[in-house]
C-alpha cells in the first residue's frame, strides 16, 4: 500500500502514485495532474519537478540539476522544490519509491 | 525561478469541485468548451434498491444499452474531443460483464477513469482485473455504518458487509477510495460513525452527500427528509470532522438544498461543464434531466457528433447562460451564480423546468415547498418505495426497523 503524509526532504526519492497521472492535454494546451475526481494545473516550474520525480532521483539531485540549469542559489531552489512537493504529497499526490514494493 | 515557486500556487482546486479548476481559467468565448470529465451511466441494472436512487423512475432496460463497441466508440471520441476523465457508474457499472474491457479501452485512449459502485457484484479477481486495466479510482457507496440500516435501506441482505470486503481490497490493490455515504432523516443519526468507518477503511475521501429530491428520491420524500434540527447536527459533524481529520480524510458536503436560502449552481449551470451519457446513449446535462417531459435528448446513435450534440442541441441550449430566465431570477445579481438552480427540481416542483428552483428563498414557491418539507420530515411515515424496474416496489410492513431488508 502506498505510503501516506510523507515527509519531504532532500534525500526522498519521490515518485507519482499509480492513480496521479501528469499529462499534457493537446486540447487545452496546458499541462495537467490527473487525480481521483480532480484535474488540477500545474503551473511551468512544477510540471518541471514533476517531470524529474521517478522515484529515483533524490530531491537533492533535483535542486542540483534545476539549480546549475538556471543559474539560481541551491538554497533558494531547495526550499521551493521542497515546498511544492510537500504540498503534493499532502494532498496525496505523491509517494515515495520504496525498495521493498513487490 | 525561486521567485515562481514561491509566488505560484503549485496546483489550485475549487472549494467543492476540483474538476472546475481549468473551468475557471476559460476565456469567455470558450465557456462551453468540453468537460474535463464525463459521466457514463454504463446500464440501469442494480442490484441495489436504494429509495433515493438518482436515476430517472423510467429506467432503461438491458435490451435498449448501448453494445461493448459502441461504448468504445464513445470513449475513443470522447478522448478525441479533450475528455480527460470518465466516471463508469450506472445503476451497477460492474453489471456490464464487458467492465474491464471499456476500462481497458478508456486506459488505451488515454482517460483516466473512476468506478462508482455499488461493490456488490466485485470479486477480489474482478477488481484485480480492473485495477490492471487501468483504473484510477474506487468510489463506493454505503448506506449506513452496520447491515440492520444499511441493508434495509439499499433493500439487499448483506450487502453491507460486502461493501466492507471490496472497500479493504480496493486499498489492498493501492488504488485510492472514496465512501460516499448518501443521507436522509433514517440514517443521519450514523454519520459520527460513517466518518469513523470511512478513516477504519483508510479511504482518501468521504461524499457526505445529502438526498437530492428528484426521480426515486422524490417519491420517497416523506420517508427521507431531514428534519432542520438534524441538517443543523450534520453540518456541526462534518465541520468538526473536516478540521480534525485534515491530511488523513478529504471530507465533501453535500447540503439538502430544501433548507437552504440560495439553490445550488446545480452541474455547475446547465450545458456550461458536464453532461452525462445514459445507458440507452442519450447526451444529457444532467442525469435527472430525462425527468424533464418536453425536452428531447441526441443520442450518440445519431447522425452527430458528441461534440456537436453538446455545443448545438436544443436540449444543452435550452437553459444555457441567463437568456432563459424569467424573473425574479433575470434581474438577480446571483444569476451567474447559481444559474437559477435545478432545472429538473424546477420541473418536478413546479410542472417548468424554466421557472426558478423553489429551492431558492427568492422563488414564489419556496414558502410552501419548505414548509411541505418541514412537515414530512416530522412526519412517521418511513416506509420506502424501492427502485426496480417495475416502478417501485413498496416496503413489507410499517415495522421495517426490527427488519434486515427485503
Amino acid at each position: 500500500m502506498a505510503s501516506r503524509n510523507i515527509s519531504v526532504s532532500e534525500t526522498s526519492r519521490p515518485k507519482l502514485p499509480r492513480h496521479t497521472k501528469l499529462k499534457f492535454d493537446e486540447t487545452r494546451q496546458v499541462w495537467v495532474i490527473l487525480a481521483p475526481e480532480r484535474v488540477l494545473a500545474p503551473d511551468e516550474i512544477a510540471v518541471e519537478v514533476l517531470q524529474l520525480c521517478d522515484g529515483v532521483r533524490s530531491v537533492a539531485e533535483m535542486v542540483d540539476q534545476l539549480a546549475e540549469k538556471y543559474a539560481a542559489p541551491r538554497e533558494a531552489i531547495a526550499t521551493d522544490v521542497i515546498a511544492m512537493l510537500q504540498d503534493l504529497a499532502d494532498k496525496g499526490f505523491l509517494t515515495e519509491a520504496r525498495e521493498s514494493t513487490a | 525561478m525561486s521567485d515562481t515557486l514561491a509566488d505560484n500556487k503549485t496546483t489550485t482546486s475549487g472549494p467543492t469541485d476540483g474538476l472546475a479548476v481549468l473551468e475557471q481559467t476559460r476565456s469567455a468565448a470558450e465557456t462551453y468548451g468540453i468537460p474535463l470529465a464525463v459521466l457514463l451511466e454504463v446500464t440501469h441494472r442494480c442490484p441495489l434498491q436504494c429509495p433515493y436512487c438518482s436515476n430517472p423512475v423510467e429506467l432503461d432496460r438491458g435490451s435498449t444499452e448501448l453494445t461493448t463497441d459502441e461504448w468504445k466508440k464513445v470513449l475513443s471520441e470522447l478522448a478525441e474531443l479533450g475528455v480527460l476523465q470518465v466516471h463508469f457508474s450506472g445503476g451497477e457499472p460492474t453489471a456490464r460483464k464487458d467492465i474491464v474491457e471499456l476500462v481497458q479501452h478508456a486506459s488505451d485512449v488515454g482517460l483516466y477513469s473512476n468506478l462508482i459502485t455499488s461493490a456488490v457484484l466485485l470479486t477480489k479477481d474482478k477488481l484485480s482485473a480492473l485495477a490492471d486495466a487501468g483504473l484510477s479510482h474506487v468510489q463506493i457507496s454505503f448506506q449506513g455504518n452496520e447491515p440492520v440500516v444499511a441493508d434495509r435501506v439499499a433493500g439487499l441482505k448483506d450487502a453491507h458487509k460486502k461493501k466492507l470486503e471490496v472497500a479493504k481490497w480496493t486499498r489492498e490493490l493501492d488504488m485510492p477510495l472514496t465512501v460516499n455515504a448518501v443521507m436522509h432523516r433514517q440514517n443521519l443519526h450514523q454519520l459520527s460513525d460513517i466518518i469513523q468507518m470511512a478513516v477504519d477503511l483508510d479511504a482518501d475521501r468521504l461524499e457526505v452527500a445529502n438526498v437530492q429530491y428528484y426521480g426515486w428520491a422524490l417519491k420517497n420524500r416523506a420517508a427521507l427528509m431531514p428534519t432542520v434540527e438534524q441538517i443543523e447536527e450534520t453540518s456541526r459533524i462534518v465541520e468538526e470532522a473536516q478540521a480534525r481529520l485534515k491530511g488523513t480524510l478529504a471530507i465533501d458536503y453535500v447540503v439538502p438544498d430544501y433548507y437552504a436560502l440560495r439553490p445550488k449552481k446545480c452541474m455547475g449551470g446547465w450545458g456550461r461543464q458536464f453532461f452525462n451519457i445514459s445507458p440507452a446513449g442519450k447526451v444529457l446535462p444532467c442525469h435527472a434531466a430525462e425527468s424533464i417531459t418536453g425536452l428531447e435528448f441526441e443520442s450518440v446513435r445519431s447522425n452527430h457528433s458528441i461534440a456537436w450534440i453538446w455545443q448545438n442541441s436544443e436540449a444543452f441550449n435550452r437553459y444555457r447562460g441567463t437568456g432563459w430566465m424569467p424573473e425574479p431570477c433575470k434581474s438577480c445579481e446571483f444569476r451567474e451564480v447559481d444559474y437559477g438552480g435545478c432545472r429538473c427540481q424546477a420541473f418536478a416542483l413546479t410542472g417548468d423546468a424554466g421557472n426558478t428552483d423553489p429551492a431558492c428563498a427568492l422563488s414564489p414557491r419556496h414558502e410552501e415547498i419548505f414548509k411541505q418539507a418541514e412537515r414530512e420530515s416530522a412526519g412517521t411515515q418511513n416506509r420506502f418505495l424501492y427502485r426496480n424496474f417495475a416502478g417501485g416496489t413498496l416496503e413489507a410492513d410499517e415495522h421495517q426497523d426490527k427488519r434486515n431488508g427485503a
